[in-house]
């Protein structure tokens, strides 16, 4: 039961990067490595607010912002200076990962003793728990579902919000068709480099509550995370079919959360850890491909 | 007012010739005119409208808009004051967003976006008028895909778009070159239509002698990057398709002339 439990809450955890990946991916089209960093960054400047002793609500924030400002700085690499899209993560993430190490000032950081934001969660959501009957045993790893629930449901209802006032709304023409946002008056430059703060301020917001849920932080728990986004998106693409912003929003969570299942039972079943991050990217290298050989595609596009 | 003073783009492929696309062009369109643009391939008039849209960047000469000079006007700065509608629809809608939510792009052209909600119910009334209007069912297709529609309804929404706040320049580049000729004919009546009610001044580039007959009270002709017709008024109204598709034969013949000329000249000298 507990392990089912922290599946999903750290499926939904992880779920924030497939949310960021949503932004950067779905809505402009950028594949954006600075995930990868940015992720860890996170984590980093959660933990070391935390040891410092802040509240663990601003701690979280603070790597949010962090992360803001990694997205916003690949974003001007790309619009300002006309970096590819790619490069300008892959310049971005490399660059963290020294910024990441001296941050911390080690390669991993234990946070026990520490209060964290699961912690507080736990204590105000503990009597509900109870009062829905779990076992005593399960009880503290429910309420930190519970925590996490809340605050995945807020992010995706300020992320659906956002992208219907007017402002989210030129941001996603912009992504979707930058010539039609421009000729609007649009300065699509700073649109992406919006966007991308957006996008990285929720991956880095998966790092600092992973890092607050797992009770430490390592500089390497990046790796891989833009290829974990994907899979998440385009899983939860499957889930959900065509649909419009809100349930691509929850699909996309949904996706993260059915992902996470799977790599619980394929490790259960027997599958070495090793092998983790060759499956997911076998995972999306599966859902980039197939579409190709289970959709008939009109064979010809003509304008009418 | 649209006025370009001896408006001047030079390209050159790397090692090759300098190419001027569009060579010390002038004119003045007053307020309220309708002006038809046509030209032979490479006469510079896409360039031409190009460096009125703010894609182009002039190497020398101006542009000036309703009192602005906007040489120096970023493409989006230049939005405020001009409305395009492009050759493919694809390019001037976002296919993902519903109809609605590309009409709430448009009304927010040369505005600050802000943070109020996108698709308002008085947005929507607004939309389902002007589009019912102009296009009697379109009004029941608002919360559809804009990628759902045909090439021809994509572009009566993208003349809805570009006209939602009365732009000082409506710019129509080629804009039913990608339609089958009924559609061509519906987007033609409603581009007409528009501007007229709206009493527009608008510089539309064609490919069809039989528009540029029948369409404006202005006709700009292109042709190695210059003017090389300039006829308004009375003259224009007496226009035909014949007298356009002569000059055209004409100007074609002038130009396997130059070019034979030149090999010539080339064969004797090099």
């Amino acid at each position: 039961m507990i392990t089912l439990l922290s599946t999903w809450t750290f499926g939904l955890a992880l779920g924030f990067v497939a949310l960021g990946v949503f932004v950067s991916y779905r809505l402009f089209s950028f594949p954006d490595i600075t995930t990868d960093g940015s992720f860890t960054l996170g984590a980093v400047v959660a933990t070391v607010l935390l040891v410092a002793g802040v509240d663990p609500l601003l701690a979280t924030l603070g790597g949010m912002a962090a992360g803001a400002v990694a997205g916003s700085c690949t974003g001007m690499l790309h619009a300002l200076l006309g970096i590819e899209p790619l490069l300008s993560g892959i310049l971005l993430t490399t660059a963290l990962a020294s910024i990441n190490l001296v941050v911390l000032g080690r390669s991993n950081v234990p946070l026990s003793g520490v209060p964290t934001l699961f912690d507080r969660g736990e204590k105000l959501l503990l009597p509900l728990a109870r009062g829905l009957g779990f076992a005593e045993t399960d009880a503290g790893e429910a309420a930190r579902l519970g925590c996490m629930l809340l605050l995945a449901a807020l992010a995706v209802l300020l992320l659906y919000i956002f992208f219907r006032t007017r402002l989210g709304t030129a941001m996603r023409a912009g992504g979707d068709t930058p010539s039609m946002a421009r000729a609007l008056g649009r300065n699509t430059g700073l649109l992406t480099i919006a966007g991308l703060a957006i996008a990285n301020s929720l991956t880095a917001l998966s790092g600092a509550l992973v890092a607050q849920y797992q009770g430490f932080v390592d500089v390497q728990m990046g790796i891989g995370m833009v290829v974990w986004g994907m899979a998440s998106v385009f899983l939860g693409a499957a889930l959900v079919g065509p649909v419009r912003l809100g349930g691509a929003l929850i699909g996309t969570l949904a996706g993260s959360v059915t992902f996470r299942l799977l790599v619980a039972a394929a490790l259960r079943a027997g599958l070495h850890p090793d092998w983790l991050k060759f499956t997911t990217a076998a995972v999306v290298l599966a859902a980039l491909v197939a579409p190709r050989f289970l959709v008939r595609r009109p064979q010809s596009q003509s304008i009418r | 007012m649209l006025t370009l003073n001896s408006a001047t783009v030079a390209f050159s492929a790397p090692g090759g010739p300098l190419v001027r696309a569009v060579d010390g062009v002038s004119f003045t369109l007053p307020a309220g005119t309708f002006a038809v643009m046509i030209g032979t391939n490479g006469s510079g008039k896409s360039t031409l409208q190009g460096s009125v849209a703010g894609t182009v960047r002039l190497d020398s000469g101006s542009v000036q808009l309703a009192g602005h000079d906007i040489t120096r006007w970023s493409e989006h700065a230049r939005a405020r004051l001009v409305g395009r509608v492009f050759q493919d629809p694809r390019a001037g809608t976002a296919a993902s967003l519903s109809v609605l939510e590309n009409l709430a792009v448009a009304a927010c052209r040369g505005r600050p976006a802000g943070l109020g909600w996108a698709t308002s119910a008085s947005l929507r009334s607004l939309a389902a008028e002007r589009l019912g209007s102009i296009a009697p069912g379109l009004e029941d297709r608002l919360d559809q895909q804009i990628g759902s529609l045909s090439g021809g309804q994509r572009q009566i929404v993208a003349l809805v778009m570009a006209t939602w706040h009365r732009p000082e320049l409506l710019l129509l580049d080629e804009h039913t070159a990608a339609l089958d000729p009924a559609a061509a004919d519906r987007v033609v009546q409603a581009t007409a239509r528009l501007i007229r009610e709206q009493n527009l001044t608008a510089l539309m580039v064609t490919h069809s002698l039989k528009q540029a007959a029948s369409l404006g009270d202005r006709l700009l002709l292109m042709h190695r990057g210059r003017l090389a017709l300039d006829v308004a008024g009375a003259a224009k109204r007496r226009l035909s398709a014949d007298d356009l598709a002569s000059r055209f034969d004409r100007l074609r013949a002038s130009d396997q002339l130059d070019d034979t000329a030149a090999r010539t000249l080339t064969e004797l000298y090099v």
